[in-house]
């Protein structure tokens, strides 16, 4: 096609795609600390190998295809794959894992579907999928918060653990690794535990679990800031937590002995990380403003489906996933009525 | 209330842009003439509709306000000569259009007199004139509308129902662009008194005055020239300043709460919308008998020395303006007629001022946006939030972009109005206004072809149809003379069968002619 060099609108465009990515990283920061401060500096380390395993292999790709390779990966676009992608696993997972999913993630869903904005599926939770199939066992292996530990791996240790993909300084993963909140409800209360029971054990605080929960309140802060910031719409987070809000109230109150609350819910778990960074991916997501709170509403209510009576004690990548799919469907059925179409 | 006044209801248009107005550079000043130019340049197609057609030889002497072209088809207007001088013939110079192409320019020397043509005098009993005299007149004047959409005023009226209400546009808000403001404050009056006057050619008794809230002076002067007219027909409204508010279907929506049907007019929902400077022109070529030669044109620019409002003659060459407004200090500056959001860029400082030119704007390389660096589309969405026509901007784009027409158009393509609106805001920095312009012109040219293959085939199916009919007379013809024969050598009667073959022989003979003459 042929569009004019020189045509109106002549005023400036305003921040790019890379200030977007540039301010969701900066968005995630405080939660990583927190991270950091509860589970030690794994995820630092494993943020490290995602990214620049999801740097590579979009620059591989990108030569394979003989595209510019660095105006791509200078939108920071594979950074903020790799890094979301090394948000949900656990902090001392083997490097080869993390490799395997951020590799997975940029080669299979986004560069052979086209690059940027042109993947159907989150690249982060394809890759996070595809390795929490094939390595069940690492990929559950979480480390006590801090309050529970007497051994939190330091810098060294969690490297050298992640390089080997052997314990820090013990002969076995037992005494350091324990099950996540959401994985420990699911169990017990398929054990005939009730919710209050649970939510007596050590392992949980105020909201949800012990450190998930502050985790999760900085997420939150910075999904908040990047509404404010204009990097984000607040349909998506809003949809979302309240449709797994609601779902797990109207079950709650039924019977709040088989079920966890609404808060337990929306603090445990990837929820928070979810509703402000991953369901809000836009390339993924539907376009319409209606089709976001319908596409962000069906994450909410998978995610309830999946953790409650499906095999993972969290579901917010499969249910991403499938709600993915469903994209073209509801961008077809809620396009907004053009001006002067009548009412 | 008058049960004929339509209903204010503030409604909201969808999206839209708070824009920096930049108006202050060229708003503050009052509206200054320029000084006669040595030369004017007329192009005859400066309007919607056809161009006009010349009327003036070589050599010929014209007055100030003397027709030179004569309107040319329902919706063209009639050009006037802008000063007195004398006709020099035409000149190629690239036009203010968005091609940027060269047009043929009707070239008029100013003998510097100025002396005005006495061909209409000014109609001082308007009040008592037939509405069809009074849109005669604003035919015969060359009114357009001079918002930038430059339709025939006089068309627009004739088309318009009785009874309608008027809408008296105010609502300037491109960045940059302060000549309706400027009038608004200097020439209240007149405004008013040519928004009578149309209220009269309309037959009409509703005028709704719209004005953005960001200009007060224009508000309050206006207040006062209602006042003294102590018209009881008039409201004056005050809207909020958002880009594109001055654009008819958002203004209509923010005033009424309804919508121009898609593909519609305003008048179909019993509004006619006009521009406060055509209001204004309206008002001299009928009281005073003065033709549309000159307008009411922003010169501004951050690269400007001294931007203002300044009234100029059609015609004069736009470097004058820029002397006028204290010159450009950046060699490298680009002109835009119209305002930063949809403005046409302007070849060079030859482009002759058009009756469309409300700006003239000088942007420094700098504040354009080409050569920015475009990245795939990532679906954000903000496009659609700001889009004043509710399209899906980004759905459209990635159907342009792979030359898929017919889903753009599904998309609602004929529905954007080029307010550039999505371009600001694309974080991708993609041309998406560009885009839709093009391939509206691809759809529009595909309907022409298809139009005129549909016309092709039509008549070679009459041609066909016709052929076939005659060969059909003809068979019936030979059949009938075959069993006539036979019926004669049955009969015996061989004296009359040979007259009766003798007879039919001559008038199938003169059949065969006039066959022959239809084919």
């Amino acid at each position: 096609m042929s569009v004019a060099a020189t045509a109106a609108p002549f005023l400036r465009p305003p921040a790019g795609v890379t200030q977007v990515m540039a301010r969701v990283l900066l968005a995630l920061c405080p939660a990583t600390l927190a991270h950091i401060w509860y589970f030690g500096p794994g995820i630092a380390i494993n943020m490290a190998i995602a990214a620049s395993a999801c740097i590579g292999s979009e620059a591989l790709i990108l030569r394979l295809r003989q595209r510019p390779i660095g105006a791509s990966l200078g939108d920071l676009s594979a950074v903020v794959t790799g890094v979301l992608l090394a948000f949900c696993i656990p902090p001392l997972t083997p490097w080869w894992i993390t490799a395997c999913g951020s590799v997975f993630a940029i080669v299979f869903a986004k560069q052979l579907y086209g690059g940027l904005g042109f993947n159907p599926f989150n690249p982060a939770m394809a890759g996070y999928a595809v390795i929490l199939i094939s390595f069940p066992v690492e990929m559950t292996r979480w480390l006590a918060p801090r309050q529970l530990t007497e051994t939190m791996p330091g810098f060294p240790a969690s490297l050298a653990a992640i390089l080997s993909g052997k314990p820090p300084g013990a002969p076995t993963w037992d005494g350091m690794t324990m099950a996540t909140p959401l994985d420990f409800a699911k169990t017990e209360i398929a054990r005939l535990q009730t919710m209050p029971e649970i939510r007596a054990d050590v392992m949980f605080g105020d909201f949800a679990g012990l450190g998930w929960e502050w985790i999760a309140n900085w997420i939150a802060i910075g999904g908040i800031w990047m509404i404010y910031k204009g990097v984000i719409r607040w349909h998506i987070p809003v949809a979302m937590l309240a449709s797994l809000s609601l779902c797990a109230f109207v079950f709650w109150i039924a019977d709040p002995g088989k079920f966890a609350s609404p808060g337990f819910h929306v603090f445990g778990g990837a929820a928070m990380l979810g509703a402000f960074f991953i369901a809000t991916d836009p390339v993924s997501a539907a376009t319409t403003i209606r089709g976001r709170v319908i596409y962000a509403a069906g994450i909410g209510v998978l995610t309830y489906v999946i953790r409650t009576w499906g095999g993972y004690p969290d579901g917010i990548a499969f249910a991403v996933l499938l709600m993915n799919l469903c994209v073209p469907l509801i961008d077809r059925y809620t396009r907004p009525r053009i001006y002067g179409d009548g009412s | 209330m008058n049960p004929t006044r339509i209903a204010v209801t503030p409604g909201r248009f969808h999206g839209g842009l708070k824009l920096d107005g930049h108006r202050k550079l060229a708003s503050g000043k009052p509206i200054t003439p320029l000084p006669l130019s040595e030369r004017y340049f007329l192009w005859l197609a400066q309007h919607y509709g056809d161009a006009a057609l010349p009327c003036v030889s070589v050599g010929e002497r014209v007055l100030r306000g003397q027709v030179v072209a004569l309107q040319e088809g329902q919706r063209g207007t009639p050009i006037h000569a802008p000063t007195s001088g004398i006709v020099r013939g035409f000149q190629d110079l690239p036009a203010p259009a968005a091609d940027s192409s060269s047009a043929s320019m009707l070239v008029i020397e100013s003998d510097g007199e100025d002396r005005a043509c006495t061909d209409l005098s000014g109609l001082a009993e308007w009040d008592c004139a037939a509405p069809e005299t009074l849109v005669e007149r604003i035919a015969q004047s060359g009114i357009v509308g001079l918002g930038g959409a430059v339709f025939a005023t006089a068309a627009k009226i004739a088309r318009a129902e009785a009874g309608v209400t008027l809408i008296l546009n105010g609502a300037e808000c491109e960045p940059y662009i302060s000549c309706d403001d400027g009038l608004m404050r200097e020439r209240a009056n007149s405004i008013i008194g040519g928004a009578q006057i149309l209220l009269r050619a309309l037959g009409s008794s509703d005028c709704i005055i719209a004005i953005e809230r960001d200009k007060p002076e224009a508000i309050a002067a206006m207040e006062v020239a209602l006042r003294d007219a102590g018209d009881e027909r008039f409201r004056l409204e005050r809207i909020f300043s958002l880009y594109p508010a001055g654009g008819e279907r958002q203004l209509i929506e923010t005033l009424t709460g309804r919508q121009v049907p898609r593909g519609g007019l305003p008048q179909d929902i019993g509004l006619v919308c006009i521009n406060v400077g055509t209001a204004a022109a309206i008002r001299h070529a009928v009281c005073e008998g003065r033709p549309l030669t000159s307008r009411v044109t922003t010169v501004t620019g951050p690269v400007l020395g001294a931007p203002g409002n300044f009234d100029v003659r059609i015609g004069t060459p736009v470097r004058e303006l820029i002397a006028a407004a204290g010159g450009c200090n950046d060699p490298k500056a680009r002109l835009i007629m119209g305002g930063p959001m949809m403005g046409i860029p302007l070849r060079d400082d030859r482009v002759p001022v058009i009756k469309a030119m409300n700006c003239l704007l000088a942007l420094p390389e700098s504040a354009l946006a080409d050569g920015r660096d475009q990245r795939p589309c990532i679906r954000c969405g903000e496009c659609a939030e700001v889009c004043p026509a509710r399209l899906l901007p980004q759905q459209m784009y990635w159907e342009l972009r792979d030359e898929r027409f017919e889903p753009a158009r599904k998309f609602g393509l004929d529905a954007c109005i080029e307010c550039g609106c999505c371009d600001v805001v694309c974080p991708s920095h993609l041309p998406l206004t560009r885009y839709f312009r093009w391939g509206k012109g691809q759809l529009h040219r595909q309907t022409v072809e298809r139009e005129r293959a549909e016309h092709a085939r039509q008549r070679f199916e009459a041609r066909n149809a016709r052929i076939g009919q005659q060969k059909a007379q003809r068979e019936a013809r030979l059949a009938a003379k075959r069993e006539a024969l036979e019926k004669a050598r049955s009969d015996g009667n061989r004296g009359a069968a040979i007259d009766e073959i003798i007879a039919r022989k001559k008038s199938s003979t003169a059949g065969n002619d006039d066959s022959g003459q239809t084919g």
